[in-house]
């Protein structure tokens, strides 16, 4: 609670205690009327200056002028009728209690948000040039110094490590709750908590540009984008306070007059009045425009909690919207790095062609050969490894422990006259000859996601009719891939820029629901743009896809598309909760009001109450449903499946 | 240019009224208030002075709502 909230807190309950207590004083007449003038004015005394400016700059439709006449009204019918003063001070009183509970509810949110980020580092252990360490903050510091992060502490600034190693807590960057390794010469990044080693990091970047501050600006810059939902609702606000006012004036003077003239009778012009100025207690639009951005806020909040960086409102309601999701194979629902898949030999034992060929490739630095020997893994064993040539276009050829060992395609076997086979596996064939006779092959591809194939059903639970996936690689292995991963639709063999033709073609096609693009934001960022939502997975330290992306997924795990999916479809539930409900009520009671069933009580219920709930509702968009996270743990236990 | 100012304000339904008051301010081209992050972004049109342009945004949003301040 900040100093004006406490003091406003005060004043209510002073205010209130005071309207209570006079009910029970033994007073009457004018004496009565002063005592309550002193709990109104308590309560009301800024509302009334504010009312005195909005007449200066003649605002007609300030709310707080319109407060004021509506109560002052109260009071003078009150005065008239020597009836009941105790409904213009509980009007006032509540009007202040909800604009207290407004500023205490989104004050508590902005900062719950930062909470739940908890990224912010607050110092900096500076390493001087005397090698005293010092506290500062971490704005002062500048690239190329040297930091100190002890276990416990969040890296304030990204840099690389130049002495010592540790794990490293990214859970609340990314929401994965893995831990990191981070030894010398790694690149670390702001935000993350050092969890046991002690850490010495050179700075490559100053406090403002590094990952968390990036981060931080980001969340709170999304609400900046506004949605289709909150320029709804601030168009709706702006006609909604004139059309009561007038409603109002004409519920004043026209049933009254109606009376009178046209049908002889008593014109009852307080009870008229007084409808008239129920009105007004409602025409303040505050309870409907609050709890639209704050919504968002929350639901952008807790999307970031969950790595999941969402740029603007409107790509949350946007991403609600998608029917279609389309993918980039490599890096998106791949691994993007090949690993051994299948070994068929003749005569040899499995292992033992693995080893020849690992040998062969000792020296190389394609992938396939880093493959072949993380594949082995003791590669650097005694065996002697000679006269290794590589063969342009071919393969690789070395004397391993006295015998020619070949490794490489198919023309390199017709070459040495190598009798090989065609294999049902799909994939890259590395052939594997000895002593110019064929041994066997080794099968490597890329390797699926661990979550992919749970991502897929979890979109498929969560709204998306349409999986699409685009994919450079040959028809066979994509077919394979998206078989196997149950995807409606594949592209392959496209160029880059072929995948943002598909892409048109695809928006063309729809008539209802939005499309988005999930991609590794580094090769894909014209399609990434191009798409109604473009998403980057893997993006932790790339600036590249964050830039491009409009919705950025810290980590590479596919199952945090169907996260940011359910938190984007909560978030404009609880939206569109919000707007009926404080429309509903609203026009209600104007209803009510108009034909003398609801009185100044309800009315001011009715505005308080509706904004209370509304803001509650809202805040629920900050938590993310809980199932997704069981899924993603059951799914941790199933095996990885690999395919080409 | 584009810039953004640190702003403070109460109710949401009066940031929207700072909006619309600092979009009409002379020499703004457009401009959008972040309820939530209680920011102002603000950008200028050619060959106006930032600094009396955003004098008269403050002066132009006080009016609307008393209770608001831009930090200049």
């Amino acid at each position: 609670m900040n100093q004006k909230q406490k003091k406003n807190l005060v004043r209510i309950v002073v205010a209130a205690v005071l309207m209570i207590a006079l009910a029970y004083a033994p007073l009457a007449g004018l004496p009565r009327f002063m005592a309550y003038l002193v709990p109104y004015f308590i309560i009301g005394y800024d509302i009334l200056y504010k009312a005195g400016k909005g007449i200066r700059n003649r605002r007609a439709f300030d709310e707080s002028l319109l407060m004021a006449i509506a109560t002052i009204g109260a009071i003078a019918l009150a005065v008239y009728e020597d009836g009941d003063y105790t409904e213009a001070i509980a009007v006032m009183l509540f009007y202040q209690v909800g604009e207290w509970f407004q500023s205490y509810a989104v004050n508590r949110s902005r900062r719950d948000i930062s909470d739940l980020m908890d990224i912010r580092p607050d110092y900096a252990n500076l390493q001087q040039a005397d090698g005293v360490i010092e506290r500062v903050d971490p704005y002062e510091v500048e690239i190329g110094s040297v930091i100190v992060v002890k276990p416990g502490e969040k890296i304030p600034l990204d840099g690389v490590v130049v002495e010592g190693t540790s794990s490293l807590n990214t859970v609340a960057l990314t929401g994965e709750s893995l831990p990191r390794e981070a030894r010398e010469g790694d690149e670390v990044i702001s935000g993350c908590v050092n969890i046991n080693g002690l850490l010495k990091i050179k700075t490559t970047k100053e406090f403002d540009e590094s990952t968390a501050s990036k981060i931080l600006e980001m969340v709170e810059d999304a609400s900046s984008r506004k949605s289709r939902s909150e320029d709804f609702i601030s168009k709706f606000a702006r006609v909604y306070t004139p059309i009561v006012v007038y409603a109002a004036l004409a519920l004043a003077f026209l049933p009254p007059l109606v009376r009178w003239f046209g049908m002889g009778m008593a014109p009852e012009w307080g009870t008229w009045i007084y409808r008239a100025l129920t009105f007004l207690v409602i025409s303040c639009p505050c309870a409907l425009v609050v709890s639209i951005p704050l919504s968002f806020f929350a639901g952008i909040g807790g999307a970031s909690r969950q790595g999941v960086l969402v740029k603007g409102s409107n790509y949350l309601e946007t991403l609600s919207e998608v029917d279609t999701v389309v993918f980039d194979k490599t890096g998106t629902l791949t691994k993007g790095v090949f690993q051994v898949n299948a070994i068929h030999t003749d005569k040899l034992d499995q292992n033992e062609l693995l080893h020849l060929a690992a040998h062969v490739e000792r020296y190389s630095t394609h992938p396939i050969a880093e493959s072949l020997r993380n594949a082995f893994g003791n590669e650097a064993d005694g065996c002697q490894v000679e006269k290794v040539e590589e063969i342009a276009g071919h393969g690789i050829r070395a004397l391993v422990n006295g015998r020619i060992v070949c490794v490489g395609n198919a023309k390199m076997m017709d070459a040495i006259g190598a009798k090989w086979h065609e294999c049902d596996e799909v994939g890259t064939m590395v052939h594997v000859a000895v002593d110019g006779e064929y041994a066997g092959h080794i099968i490597i591809a890329d390797v699926v996601k661990d979550h992919a194939h749970e991502a897929i059903r979890a979109l498929k639970r969560n709204g998306i009719k349409k999986t699409v996936m685009l994919t450079g690689d040959s028809r066979r292995t994509a077919d394979k891939v998206a078989a196997d991963l149950q995807l409606d639709t594949v592209y392959s063999q496209l160029l880059p820029q072929d995948k943002v033709a598909k892409v048109e073609e695809l928006l063309q096609q729809k008539k209802t629901g939005k499309l988005a693009f999930v991609g590794d934001g580094i090769n894909d960022a014209p399609v990434l743009s191009r798409a109604d939502v473009g998403i980057a997975m893997g993006a932790l330290g790339s600036d590249a896809a964050i830039e491009a992306a409009d919705i950025v997924l810290m980590d590479d795990d596919p199952l945090k598309i169907s996260v940011a999916k359910r938190i984007a479809r909560k978030t404009l539930r609880i939206v569109k909760q919000n707007i009926w409900f404080s429309v509903g009520v609203k026009v209600l009671v104007l209803i009510l009001g108009a034909l003398g069933f609801a009185n100044m009580w309800a009315a001011i219920f009715a505005d308080v109450g509706v904004m209370v709930l509304a803001v509650l509702n809202a805040v629920r968009a900050m938590f993310v449903p809980k199932s997704v996270w069981q899924v993603k743990e059951n799914s941790r236990n199933l095996p990885d499946a690999t395919v080409a | 240019m584009k810039k953004v100012y640190k702003i403070d304000v109460d109710c949401a339904a009066c940031a929207n009224l700072m909006e619309e008051a600092a979009k009409n301010t002379p020499g703004v081209k457009d401009a959008t208030v972040n309820f939530m992050g209680l920011k102002m972004k603000v950008e200028f049109e050619e060959g106006h002075d930032v600094k009396t342009v955003m004098e008269n945004v403050r002066n132009n949003c006080k009016r609307v709502e008393d209770d608001c301040e831009v930090y200049l």
